[in-house]
């Protein structure tokens, strides 16, 4: 059995499923030979335990690992906007080495971002280049298409995400532009990689940061690359809503022992260390649901038969089960088509939440073009070209990376030199800038800065967390604002900041950061979130308590599927304490929600706060007051706003009184 | 601050009365303590309350439709993935508030009151006492629906449909007719707003019929723009938006949102 690219695997659930699957294996075919293969691992013996079963060696061999990429950060005359993640400043520059080489592959981390930079390539490229965009929204065909005449050598270069990011080798590209910070240093040497196969030559790549803070940013991950110091999560234990899912497949297989596939499942690096109380949980939670309220246990899904074994009550639930197995989430998408009497070309998908938005005549961009929203039939957006107009964008929801924590470490050390002659003199002078009207945020402290603005109080955190952290502790400390009456009206986060807006100044910044009530409120208000609904979701929907393929779906309209926010609802009021939730409650920990880096973040803190109180604003605020996507405080707004928009339809309708 | 804005807004945005049609222009005042929308049908006045449930005054009743309890029995029944068992005490608990601040005499509910027949005889103890706690001193009427066709075996009258002149309640809407109140949809709908959409069950209704949202709480959802919902439903129509408060808006009838 050989996996490749399982440092990949390694970090995601569907590598949780395939060792655990792989356990399955071994028990059918003992001693099967397990190779991993991978060329980003910052923690050999680790992913070794991570492949092994059981108590099986492994062994590591290291492979020369060729002569270091020669990679830096392109130079650009104009320097960065303060903020945004377009780098539109840099397409000459981009067009530049893109005509110097035979093929280039340009990276982004949104689809979002790709889609734009990819138009204002195009509007830039007066020699008509045959270039392309490659994204995971883009329709299949299409991206074979791209893909094929990417091998052919036709194209000089690519617009891309982490679509392309494994798995296909171009052999003739030789450089890699990588827009945007890469947010870790993994992920940077995995782009780079992609240029140049020849193992005995250097890979060549570029960065281009898209704001000015993202130039400190590059400057770390450069760093980072040349000492070879990857970064990488370290991952909990197992997750059991893989488990869940798991002994469901299992059980379709045929009838099985509990304690022997217990000792199956433990062979599993990642479950190695799982309490035969939490298997016996999730085997619970498979067969009955597991709620405290014992009902309808008549009809239980898997049960025991009297020679102990488990297994399905009624076979045919086999099929429910096979169609939902895997553990990747699509968010709700609708496919896009050209509008035309039979159906016309597909051109990839957009979410069903944008697609809402969207009225007759709205235009948006998929696949480098520009379409104009024409009608939603039967699940379909259809659409018809439009050029010239400036285009609504599509919204990926994606995945937002956030700044790894050993790359913001990095980051953070950088800070702290007294100058900084690797950096132009542009971001130099704003950087002693900001050590002189304020101070620099440091390593084991925590930086917040109050200033009046735009007539509102702004209080800025510098936490280093990475963005989804630095959201929730927006959601945070905006609820502990409210309670303290400094009437907070919303925020914003980066992956350094969080800058909060209001009426009421801060002055006691500490009592905000006491680790107890923020934590109180993560358990308690917090848990209401949207965020942690779509962590649940996710979760419900591994562990099989909600199937998003059964065999009569695509639904006939009426009465469609219940939302599973009132799935999660009814659990918090009735069974606070079930397995679903607690599940809810660590996967928190990380992704989304990321309580855990806050954790992290206050015990690195320790108390330890910096409250400058200025006269205006900073220079490494300043980015944050330009930055998009802020969230208003929630509360009462989301009627009110419903109020507002009712009470505005009635009136253009001519009905309101 | 946001509060206060959150209330004058809702003030001036909840206009109940109307006044022009589908419905006529007298301003009722919904029960006394109790947020909803109140109007007029076939001159009879009633208010959709923001619970999803339906309220007149005159004759003092109650209606709430597609309540499906015993989903979650009916769903592992089938072989399908157990869902927490609570959705029956859920429902009986907002009807039970509801009973207590309206003081409702009569109660009809509007048929899919079970998920299914064997759903409604699954029923534990517990709930099906509480069911006969709450028709104690009441009129209690289950109109049949496509769900739970036959009679159950609770206290109430069973019928497939009840006239209340000048309405008549049935289970699923019938074109041409009017003064009709029924269910069977579970209407929702779905608004834009600045950037972010919102969905909500709500009420749809004109000057002939109002259909009511699903009241249970296991229950999905058909959007109003639905060809069933736009060809039955007057274009001059209003959905109501149920919730923490009711919102009165035209009933939105493309998928796509702002006009």
């Amino acid at each position: 059995m050989v996996i490749d690219e399982i440092h990949a695997l390694a970090e995601s659930k569907r590598g949780d499923q395939l060792m655990l699957a792989l356990s399955r294996l071994e028990a059918l075919c003992p001693g099967l030979r397990r190779v991993g293969l991978s060329a980003t691992v910052e923690d050999p013996p680790a992913l070794a335990r991570y492949l092994a079963h059981g108590a099986h060696p492994c062994d590591i061999l290291l492979a020369d690992p060729g002569p270091d990429p020669d990679i830096s950060m392109l130079e650009v005359s104009e320097p960065p906007p303060w903020s945004g993640g377009g780098a539109a400043y840099a397409i000459p520059a981009v067009l530049d080495q893109i005509k110097r080489h035979k093929t280039t592959l340009i990276f982004h981390n949104t689809r979002a971002q790709a889609e734009i930079f990819f138009h204002n390539l195009w509007l830039a490229n007066d020699d008509a280049l045959p270039i392309a965009v490659h994204h995971g929204s883009l329709d299949r065909a299409q991206r074979s298409r791209i893909e094929a005449a990417m091998t052919r050598g036709e194209l000089r270069a690519i617009v891309c995400t982490g679509s392309l990011d494994l798995g296909i080798d171009w052999g003739d590209v030789d450089l890699v532009i990588q827009v945007g910070a890469p947010k870790t240093v993994k992920r940077l040497v995995q782009r780079i990689g992609r240029a140049n196969h020849r193992y005995n030559a250097p890979s060549k790549a570029l960065l281009v940061p898209a704001n000015r803070f993202e130039v400190v940013e590059c400057l770390a991950a450069l760093q980072a690359v040349r000492d070879h110091d990857l970064d990488g999560e370290t991952r909990g234990p197992g997750p059991r809503d893989v488990l869940c899912q798991h002994l469901l497949i299992r059980a379709c297989a045929g009838p099985f022992d509990a304690d022997e596939l217990f000792n199956e499942v433990t062979g599993v690096g990642a479950y190695a260390g799982l309490p035969r109380a939490e298997f016996d949980a999730c085997l619970t939670f498979c067969a009955t649901g597991g709620y405290a309220l014992r009902a309808y246990d008549q009809w239980q899904r898997l049960l025991q038969r009297d020679d102990g074994q488990w297994q399905l009550r009624d076979p045919r639930s086999a099929r429910l089960i096979r169609m939902n197995i895997g553990t990747i989430q699509d968010s709700d998408t609708l496919k896009v088509r050209m509008k035309r009497a039979r159906g016309g070309r597909p051109l990839g998908e957009v979410e069903e939440a944008f697609a809402a938005t969207l009225s007759p005549g709205d235009t948006f961009l998929i696949g480098g073009q520009i379409v104009r929203f024409e009608s939603l039939r039967e699940m379909v957006v259809e659409v018809s070209r439009d050029a010239g107009r400036k285009p609504k964008i599509a919204t990926f929801m994606g995945t937002k990376f956030a700044t790894s924590t050993q790359l913001s470490e990095r980051i953070l050390g950088l800070l702290a030199q007294p100058d900084w002659p690797d950096l132009p003199a542009g971001i130099r002078d704003w950087l002693h800038l900001q050590r002189r009207v304020s101070e620099m945020p440091k390593a084991g402290h925590l930086l917040i800065e109050s200033f009046a603005h735009d007539g509102r109080e702004q209080t800025c955190i510098y936490g280093f967390a990475g963005r989804n952290a630095q959201q929730t502790l927006g959601l945070l400390i905006t609820k502990r604002m409210e309670e303290l009456g400094l009437a907070p009206l919303g925020f914003v986060a980066t992956d350094y900041a969080t800058l909060i807006w209001g009426l009421e100044a801060v002055t006691d910044a500490a009592s905000l950061f006491d680790a107890a009530s923020l934590r109180a409120g993560f358990e308690s208000w917090l848990m209401g979130n949207a965020v942690m609904k779509r962590t649940f979701r996710a979760s419900a929907t591994i562990a099989g308590l909600i199937q998003r393929n059964s065999p009569s779906t695509r639904k006939s309209g009426r009465q469609a599927v219940m939302s599973s926010d009132i799935l999660y609802d009814t659990l918090a009021k009735y069974d606070p304490g079930h397995l679903l939730l607690e599940i809810t409650r660590q996967e928190a920990m990380r992704g989304l929600v990321d309580f855990g880096r806050i954790e992290e973040m206050l015990a690195r803190v320790d108390g330890r706060i910096s409250h400058r109180r200025l006269a205006r604003v900073s220079p490494l605020a300043a980015p944050l007051l330009l930055e998009a996507g802020r969230t208003p405080v929630k509360g009462a707004a989301e009627e009110w706003l419903l109020a507002e928009e009712t009470a505005r339809l009635m009136q253009a309708a001519g009905l309101a009184g | 601050m946001i509060a206060a804005l959150g209330a004058a807004a809702c003030q001036g945005g909840q206009a109940r009365p109307m006044t022009r049609r589908p419905c006529n222009d007298a301003r009722i005042a919904p029960p006394r303590g109790m947020d909803g929308y109140s109007f007029t049908l076939a001159g009879a006045e009633l208010t959709a309350l923001a619970s999803g449930a339906l309220y007149w005054d005159a004759p003092n009743l109650l209606c709430v439709s597609d309540l499906h309890l015993g989903k979650a029995e009916r769903r592992a029944r089938l072989g399908e993935p157990p869902l927490p068992p609570y959705e029956t005490r859920d429902t009986l608990g907002r009807l039970e508030s509801d009973l207590r601040q309206t003081g409702a005499g009569t109660v009809i509910c509007l048929g899919d009151s079970f998920d299914d027949s064997a759903a409604a005889a699954a029923l534990p103890e517990a709930e099906k006492l509480w069911i006969s706690k709450l028709q104690a001193g009441r009129r209690w009427v289950w109109i049949e629906g496509n769900h739970d066709p036959g009679p159950v075996d609770l206290g109430g009258t069973h019928m497939a449909e009840l006239p209340v002149p000048p309405l008549v309640f049935r289970h699923i809407a019938r074109s041409g007719q009017s003064g009709e109140v029924s269910g069977h949809y579970h209407p929702k709908v779905r608004l834009a707003l600045r950037g972010r959409s919102l969905s909500r069950p709500a009420f749809l209704l004109d000057s002939n019929r109002v259909i009511l949202p699903a009241y249970g709480t296991y229950t999905g959802g058909l959007f109003s723009h639905d060809a069933v919902l736009t060809s039955l439903m007057r274009p001059e129509a209003l959905a109501i938006l149920t919730g923490p408060m009711v919102h009165a808006t035209p009933m939105p009838r493309r998928a796509t949102l702002r006009p």
